[in-house]
């Protein structure tokens, strides 16, 4: 499902966070959402998911807005467990759908392997390591199939290990038909995964291009600046 | 010094010998407060999960106003209880006053607030935690609420147990609405300060005493059962 955005702003205590940004996002590739800190990248995952309040503007997807939300998944940056066994943590989504038992088992069976955790699905998700609890994160996403899934900087202070993991099991989703939209700090993961690129800069959407026409020949000189690796403000 | 030893001797002689006055009071104490917990714990959880998670417009009066109903005077509820349900009361008709279900009430009213505020403490902590998540999962409230006190289950169990503490330990209220009538409804308490009033130190002291174990044997108990404190466990 493709997404538009028309005039969307957010503002917080009269400071403006975001926009006004006006874009559209196809419904499907792998979009990534680049950007200095405070460039407003979560706030404009959020507003995509629909959980954050617009100032003005509008989100419209090209399904009502119900459906819309069952179907997206969102990764946060620092990953939220359940104070409860990896185990649980899996099922949890699918509970939430009322989903039958045993489907619930063979998925959670399923995707503990596929983020090779199935050795450790009874132990509790807060006392496994950060990388298997952003996987973890990741799979639990996953479990539902969501149509749209966004991630917000899920390789931040992960190990070359966990991040290629992590990569491969997005790639694998994307192969599959899942739309991705992803901030990242991470130019060299930018490259590697991205379809699109979204770049903002204060709060504004600087620029919208394919993959590679943005890290070949960026439009704006901020781009440039910041792929060249620059400080920019 | 002396009285305390003859407390100690009295309250082993009562327990040992399973005195009859001794097991029907003890019972009927935690028949009472364990009813009064369960009731309040009924109101207090969920009603102080709700008010962790949600934003209306006179919220923080209500907690507030939760806060200061922790420091209810036992007394002055058993007063209030004690003037609806007498004959002349609104629930008069009931026939209640000076039955266990007059103190039941009576103990009900004295922690559903502390329960609720010790539950909205905790809960609110868990609520910071799990908020993302579980409005990005799309839940109801009701699911909300049940996933908040199905992982918090920790911290209730020490909200009931400090409601436990109270009630069974209560003698203000009960007092008034129960009367401390022998085989009727007469508990720990009011007969601890029964005995003390008659200056039979040793037998008000032997009282204490089972008092005192029965709270620390209910808590064990509770935490055995509910394997809280344990390596890996919530």
């Amino acid at each position: 499902m493709s997404v538009t955005l028309e005039n969307v702003a957010v503002k917080r205590r009269g400071k403006a966070i975001l926009g006004p940004v006006k874009m559209a996002l196809s419904a499907d590739g792998f979009t990534i959402v680049l950007g200095p800190n405070g460039a407003g990248k979560t706030t404009l995952l959020k507003v995509l998911h629909g959980v954050e309040r617009l100032s003005s503007g509008r989100v419209t997807w090209s399904v009502p807005d119900e459906d819309a939300r069952e179907a997206q998944a969102y990764v946060f940056q620092k990953p939220i467990m359940l104070r409860r066994s990896v185990r649980q943590n899996l099922a949890f989504p699918l509970q939430l759908l009322k989903t039958p038992k045993a489907e619930i088992d063979t998925r959670v069976t399923d995707w503990s392997r596929r983020i090779g955790l199935e050795e450790a699905l009874d132990r509790p998700a807060t006392r496994i390591s950060g990388g298997e609890q952003q996987k973890l994160a990741l799979a639990r996403a996953l479990i539902r199939d969501p149509q749209v899934l966004f991630l917000d900087e899920p390789c931040a202070n992960l190990d070359g290990r966990s991040m290629r993991e992590i990569e491969e099991l997005l790639m694998a989703s994307s192969a599959s038909g899942t739309r991705i939209i992803m901030t990242t700090h991470d130019l060299g993961q930018a490259r590697r995964l991205a379809s699109d690129v979204v770049f903002l800069l204060n709060g504004q959407l600087c620029e919208q291009a394919d993959a590679s026409t943005f890290f070949a020949a960026p439009q704006s000189d901020e781009a440039r600046a910041f792929l060249k690796g620059d400080i920019i403000e | 010094m002396n009285d305390i030893w003859a407390g100690i001797e009295a309250a082993f002689r009562l327990i040992i010998t399973l005195d009859s006055d001794l097991v029907e009071i003890t019972l009927r104490s935690l028949q009472v407060s364990l009813s009064a917990l369960v009731i309040a714990s009924l109101i207090a959880l969920p009603f102080g999960t709700w008010l962790a998670i949600r934003r209306f417009r006179y919220r923080r009066l209500t907690i507030a106003t939760l806060n200061a109903l922790m420091g209810l005077p036992p007394v002055v509820v058993g007063l209030i209880v004690y003037l609806l349900l007498s004959r002349s009361g609104p629930f008069g008709v009931l026939g209640l006053l000076f039955t266990p279900t007059a103190m039941i009430i009576a103990q009900v009213i004295i922690i559903t607030p502390l329960i609720a505020s010790i539950t909205h403490q905790a809960m609110r902590e868990l609520w910071a935690e799990y908020h993302d998540l579980l409005i990005s999962l799309n839940t109801s409230k009701s699911q909300r609420i049940l996933t908040l006190i199905r992982d918090g289950r920790r911290t209730l169990l020490t909200a009931a147990l400090a409601g436990f503490g109270r009630a069974i330990g209560e003698v203000g209220a009960i007092m008034i609405v129960g009367g401390n009538i022998d085989h009727a409804t007469r508990v720990l308490t009011t007969a601890i300060a029964l005995e003390t009033g008659k200056g039979d130190f040793a037998l008000a002291l032997g009282l204490g005493f089972v008092l005192i174990a029965l709270a620390l044997l209910v808590n064990f108990a509770i935490h055995a059962l509910s394997r809280t404190e344990r390596e890996g466990r919530w």
